[in-house]
């Protein structure tokens, strides 16, 4: 059967050296914590109502919620432990909540059933598997009481180094199918939007998944077109807010799955440790938001590096001692930081720089279709300076939207054009890219986070 | 080797030098005058930090955008520089012959570009500092390009003192006081020269300012004539230009550019090679060029066929290689800042300079030559044609929405684009 193909002209391959090869190798050395991030969910307050504070706890067990959501919806802890650790950042907000890991798992039971949309629904909030997916627009937690206008699920990958989705949920197939059916129920007959890539091939896992309400779509391109963002916005805009979708990733079905087979909130999954400063990038098996370090240990060829939770694009930076993987990410990136000077750096090439610019080799190689993989560092190249070059923003979004100008009209708050411009329509991954190609250095996520906080804070 | 050469540099400037301009030192006012020199000489070991924001950063950056442009600009000035002592000698009678005495004549076109290009940079840099430094905002790139173009697009024969009273009343008025790089809504350096145009007339048109003679202006040839292609157009048209007897200028003349007029503009060539630059480094945006090209065509054309006077009836393609108008579409009107920002409208603004530019050209008769006020025309046009632009996108996704809630369950779309500004 031949399925729609969308054709993504516009955006840009990062590609970097160090891919994970597909093979789980054991962990250099035993997890010994886990962490929950609240900031991992837009949309909470920054400090949530904590339901208990130290003590052991089981893995599923309700941990906090959010006065704004209702208690109906409950954060689980990750795995089972003692709560050691309660870290705030600034104005105390919670940053992350630490557990000792017991030896052997404890797990807490939820009673559920794939009976109709409400028993699912139940047991989604209570298990906290809920926050795992994302309201568009604004990128948030779905509200409890809300229902969407469609479900998207995007079926690849396209960030640099991340890993192939297949391979995060081979072993677990069972597991994936039954939150499948878990997502079906959900949907209580909304559409549900499966966006796959018309250049990668999919296996059967995913390519047989089907239903009366669930239509397939084919997208060719370079990144972003595995974002679901984009997905929504070809095929069902959400354009000043017209509509509501939710948003799941593939690897988070196969913990409902296991919430709803076995009752349990078991977060096993693989994590792939990528990028040129890890000595052997592959895949570990382990509990998401484990410490970063029981990853890392042996692993790094260097000292002077950035581990970030996620990838270069959208990822966040973590301590490599004291951190912990975001719950949500199934890989983490090590690249050496870049704050050495370089003479002349800004006019002489010391080493090759990843760049859609022409005035690189490597942009003239990439705009030859030749593709190269480049090491990577942090390195700013360049100081912020104010918008001068247009037209850069746009060869990267493929999307019908005018992402310089949505930033201009973030930076001077006008409400209006805002909304006009397709503030509803975008979230920070959608125009990660953006950022890196800025020629001026302009933080595009972080501007237009804020202008989103502040359009909901005015709108509402 | 180097590399311990410039690590000694980089510990000399940060542990010597460096707190002396920070905060408690000595020259703490002089912050930024520091940090331009600092990032001159070194890409600075700034890393991403932004959160939420992206860890790896493309190589680009304002310097090497600009520097590019720069680059770009080599070949027009080599060539404006022989150029002046090639009308300087042909003037006296001496080496006319093309490539007789280029030694000399190169030397000649440097005694007279070179204190025209440093009044520029030390005037327009000298304003550049004192303003980062009461701003307190670090000293951008822009003039780094600006005071080369405006020593392009003088005559060879322009006081230095004037030079230096529109370098520094353009990038003030034209650029500093609407917040400086990338805040300006003009052209800075066409602004210098709209000054010069209006405050100086005499040296900035006629006959008698496009060559430069020096010593000489009383050892010239019989038959001399300081009249550019433009004016000798202008007054006669085609058949005048053919007549032209002082020296030759047929297209190809003006296509290779030996012929007078402002430093930079006269050689299309050079200035081709320079587009060629732009162009492949995706540094200047192609669809600018092509606009302004095709309006320029597009209105030669409509004169050729409804030529009411000489000057209608020249040739579509002399009008390409006269006067300012390669080097203007190259140069000039590509400016990222002051020329529209979305796709769209870069074809409107192209197209737009293209048609005004050869309409004051040809069909008005108190300026010999169009371009540069056309570009500045289409500089302030720019917001107006965006605003329309985004106001079409608004209301044609405006309309998307409105399908959208009257068929609110039917959420198949049977066509799917991609941006229609592509």
């Amino acid at each position: 059967m031949a399925y729609p193909v969308i054709k993504l002209k516009r955006g840009y391959d990062l590609l970097i050296e160090g891919e994970a090869e597909e093979k789980i190798i054991p962990l250099p050395e035993v997890p010994t914590t886990v962490a929950i991030k609240p900031t991992d969910f837009l949309g909470i307050r920054p400090i949530p109502k904590l339901l208990k504070k130290e003590g052991s706890i089981k893995a599923g067990e309700p941990l906090f919620y959010d006065k704004d959501y209702g208690e109906e919806l409950t954060w689980t802890a990750p795995a089972s432990g003692e709560i050691v650790e309660i870290r705030r950042g600034p104005k105390r907000r919670i940053e992350e909540i630490v557990i000792l890991l017991d030896k052997e798992q404890d797990y807490y039971e939820h009673e559920t059933s794939l009976d109709s949309a409400e028993t699912v629904r139940k047991a989604l909030l209570a298990s906290g598997l809920w926050a795992l997916m994302v309201q568009r627009p604004y990128g948030l937690v779905p509200r409890p009481d809300e229902k969407p206008d469609a479900i998207f699920m995007s079926m690849f990958d396209t960030h640099p180094l991340a890993p192939r989705l297949e391979f995060l949920v081979k072993d677990y197939e069972d597991d994936f199918l039954a939150g499948w059916e878990a997502l079906k129920k959900l949907a209580d007959g909304l559409p549900i939007f499966l966006g796959y890539s018309a250049d990668r091939s999919h296996e059967d896992i995913f390519l047989s998944l089907n239903g009366n309400n669930v239509r397939k779509y084919f997208f060719s391109g370079p990144h972003p077109s595995g974002n679901v963002g984009i997905h929504i916005h070809h095929l069902f805009p959400t354009y000043k807010g017209a509509r509501k979708v939710w948003t799941i990733k593939p690897q988070y079905l196969v913990w409902w799955g296991r919430l709803f087979r076995k009752g349990i909130v078991d977060l096993t999954t693989k994590i792939a440790l990528t990028a040129h400063e890890v000595k052997e990038p592959a895949f570990y098996e382990t509990i998401a938001g484990v410490n970063v370090k029981a990853l890392l240990k042996g692993q790094l060829k260097n000292d002077h590096v950035r581990v970030i939770s996620g990838n270069v694009l959208t990822g966040t930076k973590i301590d490599p001692e004291k951190g912990h993987v975001s719950i949500k990410d199934n890989m983490v990136t090590v690249i050496p930081e870049g704050d050495f000077p370089e003479f002349h750096g800004w006019i002489l090439t010391h080493y090759p720089k990843p760049s859609i610019s022409r005035t690189f080799l490597s942009g003239v190689l990439y705009h030859l279709g030749l593709s190269v993989k480049y090491k990577v560092n942090t390195k700013l190249h360049g100081e912020p300076r104010p918008f001068v070059v247009t037209g850069e923003y746009e060869q990267v979004t493929p999307m019908d939207l005018y992402p310089q100008h949505l930033l201009k009209a973030i930076i001077v708050k006008d409400l209006d054009l805002m909304e006009q411009l397709g503030i509803h329509e975008v979230v920070e991954e959608d125009l990660a890219l953006c950022e890196f190609v800025c020629t001026s250095k302009t933080p595009v996520q972080k501007i237009l986070r804020e202008g989103i906080e502040f359009f909901r804070h005015e709108v509402g | 080797m180097m590399k311990r050469l410039t690590d000694s540099l980089w510990n000399f400037l940060q542990t010597k030098v460096k707190p002396h301009f920070t905060k408690g030192g000595k020259f703490e006012n002089l912050y930024y005058l520091y940090e331009a020199i600092e990032t001159f000489l070194f890409l600075p070991p700034e890393v991403t930090h932004d959160k939420p924001g992206t860890h790896v950063r493309d190589g680009m950056n304002l310097k090497r955008l600009m520097i590019h442009v720069v680059f770009a600009l080599i070949p027009p000035m080599l060539f404006g520089i022989w150029n002046i002592g090639h009308q300087h000698f042909l003037a006296i009678g001496e080496y006319t012959g093309l490539t007789e005495g280029f030694i000399d004549k190169f030397i000649v076109g440097i005694k007279v570009f070179l204190p025209i290009l440093i009044v520029i940079m030390a005037v327009g840099g000298t304003i550049e500092v004192l303003f980062a430094i009461i701003r307190k905002h670090p000293v951008t790139e822009g003039f780094l390009v600006t005071g080369p173009l405006i020593a392009l697009i003088v005559p060879p024969t322009i006081p230095l003192w004037m030079v230096a009273v529109a370098t520094a009343f353009a990038v003030t008025f034209g650029k500093e006081i609407f917040g400086g790089t990338g805040m300006n809504i003009v052209n800075t350096a066409l602004l210098a020269r709209a000054f010069l145009f209006f405050a100086y007339p005499a040296h900035m048109s006629g006959d008698q300012v496009w060559i430069y003679l020096g010593e000489a202006a009383d050892k010239l040839v019989d038959g001399f004539s300081g009249a550019t292609p433009l004016a000798i157009a202008a007054e006669g048209g085609y058949q005048a230009l053919k007549s032209f007897s002082y020296q030759s200028y047929g297209f190809w003349d003006m296509f290779f550019g030996w012929i007078p007029g402002s430093i930079g503009e006269t050689s299309t060539l050079a200035i081709l090679l320079g587009a060629g630059l732009l162009l492949h480094t995706g540094v200047a945006d192609w669809r600018i060029m092509a606009s302004m090209l095709l309006g320029g065509i597009f209105t030669a054309l409509l004169f050729n066929a409804f030529p009411a006077n000489d000057y209608m009836a020249l040739p579509w393609y002399y009008h390409l290689v006269m006067g300012g108008f390669a080097f203007g579409l190259v140069y000039m009107a590509t400016d990222p800042v002051t020329s529209a920002s979305t796709f769209t409208g870069k074809w409107v603004y192209g197209f737009l300079i293209g048609v005004v530019a050869l309409i004051i050209r040809v069909l008005n008769p108190a300026y010999p030559e169009g371009v540069m006020l056309a570009i500045l025309l289409g500089n302030v046009s720019a917001p107006l044609i965006d605003h329309l632009v985004i106001k079409s996108y608004i209301s044609r996704r405006e309309r998307q929405v409105s399908t959208i809630t009257t068929a609110s369950q039917t959420t198949e779309q049977k066509t799917v684009k991609e941006a229609s500004h592509a």
